[in-house]
Order: structure tokens, then sequence, then C-alpha cells
């Protein structure tokens, strides 16, 4: 018997095909954003209310992982936006394999962002890179104030956190400031906006701090 | 509950390894998993009983040590363990703490015959 040293990360696999991902969507001058939330937080909401006010200024297209349907490709689809849907079955994220594979029939070439819409899960979509620029997170405020801390491995991964359905806040105890304070204690230098994809609330200050990152990012590129 | 995926992951780099060594049989595999990531012990270990069926690791003894997680503060340069319900901020100086372990899902090594 004997005793052979590995020192391998068990998801090198996925780093690497993040960083292939990555490398191509740099060549092609593609700023990715990964949408993540727990199940009826609000991605799609929040994909349909943003791409609505920049669809004149930039190409955009979107990939939706569900675990069944593509009720929400069709949602994305509706706003003329090109969209593909990765059904995962039983998976519980998206994996930077997936992306990959999905490039292969979903074309980039002249396009300028790519919205990559996870699946519904407050935990496992946190340890997959997919070769983004930005991750997003849309929190619902009605899911309580105490949440940054109980999945913290998410909030602490997050650039953005969007906090959703604040229009609800009349109609629950929630404590927002409260809610901020958490989100900054796990992750001290997430943007945080209060939005709401009913009234419109808030959207107008995201979307701006967007497209201010993505149009910095064209600039570096250049 | 992604721990059948990272089950899977640890069985493919255990028989790449074991292959490679000409093993015949693995005994045990030794894997360092930090507190900060989105894997829990006890359903790891239940997927991997179930992924190393009909492997060459079918008998082996999957040993996981949690590694806690540590933060360190740059503005000065204290670092904090198990601070995981505390945040990420200093609570000496209120400084940005930033994660030096618990992110670890690697294979340490593998014992073969």
């Amino acid at each position: 018997m004997h005793i052979i040293d590995v020192n391998s990360q068990i998801l090198k696999e996925n780093s690497r095909i993040a960083e292939e991902n990555r490398k191509l969507f740099d060549e092609k001058g593609l700023y990715v954003v990964n949408i993540m939330s727990a199940p009826g937080a609000g991605k799609t909401s929040v994909l349909e209310a943003t791409i609505k006010k920049i669809k004149d200024d930039y190409k955009i297209s979107v990939i939706e992982g569900d675990l069944q349907t593509s009720i929400d490709a069709d949602r994305i689809g509706a706003l003329n936006i090109s969209s593909y849907q990765i059904v995962t079955g039983t998976v519980c994220h998206l994996d930077a394999r997936m992306i990959h594979n999905a490039l292969h029939e979903f074309q980039q070439d002249g396009n300028d962002i790519l919205f990559i819409e996870n699946v519904g899960n407050l935990v496992c979509p946190a340890d997959f890179e997919l070769g983004e620029k930005l991750k997003v997170m849309v929190f619902s405020i009605v899911e309580g104030a105490e949440k940054p801390k109980k999945y913290p491995v998410m909030f602490h991964a997050v650039d953005v956190v969007l906090l959703n359905k604040i229009d609800l806040a009349p109609y629950s105890d929630i404590d927002i400031e409260l809610l901020k304070k958490n989100v900054l204690e796990i992750n001290p230098t997430a943007t945080i906006f209060p939005v709401s994809c009913s009234t419109g609330e808030g959207i107008e200050e995201w979307v701006n701090w967007f497209k201010k990152k993505v149009n910095e990012d064209k600039n570096r590129n250049k | 509950m992604h721990e059948v995926g990272i089950a899977q992951s640890i069985l493919e780099i255990v028989e790449k390894e074991a292959a490679k060594n000409n093993a015949t049989v693995v005994k045990k595999v030794k894997l360092i998993v930090g507190e900060f990531t989105g894997i829990v012990k006890e359903a790891l270990e239940f997927a991997l009983e179930i992924v190393k069926k009909n492997t060459i690791a079918e008998n082996a003894e999957f040993e996981i040590e949690i590694v806690k997680l540590k933060t360190h503060c740059k503005h000065c340069n204290r670092e904090f363990t198990n601070n995981k319900q505390a945040g990420f901020l200093c609570p000496e100086c209120n400084g940005i703490l930033s994660i030096v372990a618990g992110k670890e899902l690697n294979i340490e090594y593998i014992d073969v015959d």
C-alpha cells in the first residue's frame, strides 16, 4: 500500500472551463452577468425591467437555467431578445461546462451583454464560477432580514444585491435598514439597490450603475 | 444540494490518479472541505456512499476534514477564526476581512494498493 499525494481541487475542471469561457467572452468583448437568487425572488422580472431600459443601447442575449420548462426563456423572447434555455433536470445550479456547451449553439458574435439567469437556489450556484464579469443577487425583501447571515456564502460571493419587491415593505414587518446592515456585514463591498419591478422604483438607479460598469469594461478592452 | 455532483468529481479524480499509479484498490481518500462553501459534510458522505459503488474506491474510507473559516484584516493585520456569524468587518478596526481559509474543496491524498 502507498499514499499518493493528490492535492487537487475537486472543482478544478469547472474552474478550467470557466477560465476558457472568460477568455472567449473577452475576445468577443462580451460583458457577462450571472444572476442568482432563491426561487421566486424575481430574477426574470429584474431582467425584463433591466432589458427594457437598455435594449436600444446594447445588443443583449440571455441564457436561462431552470430545472424544468422554458417559461422564462419565453418571457425574455417576448421582448425580442434572443434567449437560450438550459434545462438542468435535477441539477440545482449552472456550471461552466453547461455554459460552454450552450455557446456552441448560441452564437454571441456582435453581442454586448450576456445575462445568465441561474437556477433559483441560494446555496449551490455560489460554488460554481461560470466565467462571468459580474455576479448579481436578487433578494426579495419579504424573504427576511436575517437571510444574509443564514446564507453567507452566496451573499459574500456577489458584487451587487438588488433588494427586490421593495413596494411590499409597508405590508411586511421587514426592517430594510437592518437587512442592508446584515448584507454589508457579510459583504462589506457589495453594492445595494432597493428596487421594485412592479412600481419601477429604484430600477433607474440600478440600470445607470450597471451601464456605467458595462461601459467601463468596454473602454478597458478597447 | 449539489453534493452528488461534487462526489462524482471526486470519484473521477480518484479513478484517474489510481490508474496513473497502477493501483488495484483504493483504501482511503482524504478530503479537505472548507466550512465557507455550499457543501454539507453529511450530505457529501451520503453522496459518496452511492457514487463509489462499482468503482475502484468501492470499499474506500472517505475522511473529510472540515477547515474553519479564517479571515485576515489587511488594515490592522489581525487574523480571526470562525467568525462566520460575525461577518466580514474587522471587530477591532472595522476594516474589510478577506478569506484566508475555509473555501477549500480539495482531495489531499489517496491510499492505494
